[in-house]
């Protein structure tokens, strides 16, 4: 959902520059909340994969494709603050080496790619992992639940933007329809590639996953040598 | 309490991703969808996609996930997106060792 330059007017996407950096700006002051030694290498390696991921279109009905937007994915990996770092930085290399996305629509895309489906996605996440049952398999579930209403919503925030600051005078409810519509099948994309992707690091290293944090017990891993002398990891 | 033993090095894990990502943007981009996306093709139907400006880096090297001086189609977007994965994994992880708690560093309460 890269927004061009010329969708939105000049005065909305200043708006939308402006709460972008307020958000990156508190999300670096926050990261540290959930970036230590351990954990810091995955977030550039979720940056690098999203960006990869965000290259594969794949077909969602007849002359339409879409993409993974990863707010979702990133925000369950590596914590919401990080995630909105980490998307924020893709979609910036985006705009300026690959001409995907506007300059002037960086903050719409951001306000958008970057916080929408994060925000959405690490919510609907909360509240489900609150529900479901404490364990590491609902992690997943939970991730791709949230990631599939994720996407709708952004594009729910894209039609708010375009009622305020769209260039050409549209009919709202056709536009909502037709995002909607076309958004909650990207969606469905969104949620089975971040409950795939989730999961294979939930099955082999949920102790560097920000979400599995609860599952696993609230108290910081601690790496001791076990009586029999191999290294082990105690919950 | 479990004991867990760690099934995969942190290191291992790493390589893992970045292979992924670099497989994802490198080979498998090639067989993407070309279809407009949602957004564009929603653009199209309701006529608001002529109101689209020209981007000021559309003349770039790498403008449109190609690289402009290699004629083959499939290797210029493989370039691309390898070049596109590493960036990004240098800025970003930069970024995240940049603003992370050190191990000295109390954590947060």
């Amino acid at each position: 959902m890269h927004v061009p330059d010329g969708f939105l007017d000049a005065p909305t996407s200043l708006a939308t520059g402006a709460v972008a950096v307020v958000a990156i700006g508190l999300s670096l002051r926050g990261a540290r909340h959930e970036l230590d030694d351990r954990v810091a290498p995955l977030a550039g390696l979720v940056a690098a994969f999203v960006f990869a991921a965000q290259m594969l279109n794949f077909p969602v009905g007849a002359g339409t494709s879409g993409h993974l937007m990863g707010g979702a994915i990133a925000a369950v990996l590596v914590g919401p603050r990080t995630a909105v770092l980490c998307l924020s930085v893709v979609l910036l290399v985006q705009s300026l080496l690959f001409a995907d996305g506007g300059v002037s629509a960086l903050g719409t895309n951001v306000v958008l790619l970057g916080l929408s489906t994060v925000l959405v996605g690490y919510a609907v996440f909360r509240l489900l992992a609150a529900v479901l049952p404490r364990r590491l398999s609902m992690v997943p579930v939970a991730a791709g639940i949230g990631a599939f209403v994720s996407v709708p919503a952004a594009a729910l925030v894209f039609v708010g933007l375009y009622a305020v600051g769209g260039a050409v005078d549209l009919p709202l409810g056709t536009l909502t329809t037709a995002m909607l519509g076309v958004h909650l099948l990207i969606g469905l994309g969104e949620g089975v590639i971040t409950f795939l992707a989730v999961g294979s690091i939930v099955a082999v290293r949920p102790d560097l996953v920000h979400g599995a944090r609860a599952a696993l017990g609230q108290r910081v891993l601690e790496v001791r040598p076990s009586r029999a002398g191999s290294t082990g990891v105690r919950a | 309490m479990r004991l867990l033993r760690a099934r995969v090095g942190t290191r291992a894990l790493a390589a893992g991703i970045l292979v992924v990502a670099l497989v994802l943007a490198g080979v498998l981009s090639s067989f993407a969808a070309s279809t407009p996306d949602g957004l564009t093709k929603v653009a199209q139907d309701q006529g608001f996609a002529a109101s689209e400006t020209p981007h000021v880096a559309a003349d770039g090297p790498f403008a449109g996930y190609g690289v402009d001086v290699i004629g083959d189609d499939r290797l210029s977007g493989g370039v691309a997106g390898v070049v596109g994965v590493l960036v990004v994994l240098v800025l970003a992880g930069g970024l995240a060792l940049a603003v992370r708690r050190r191990s000295d560093e109390p954590a947060p309460r």
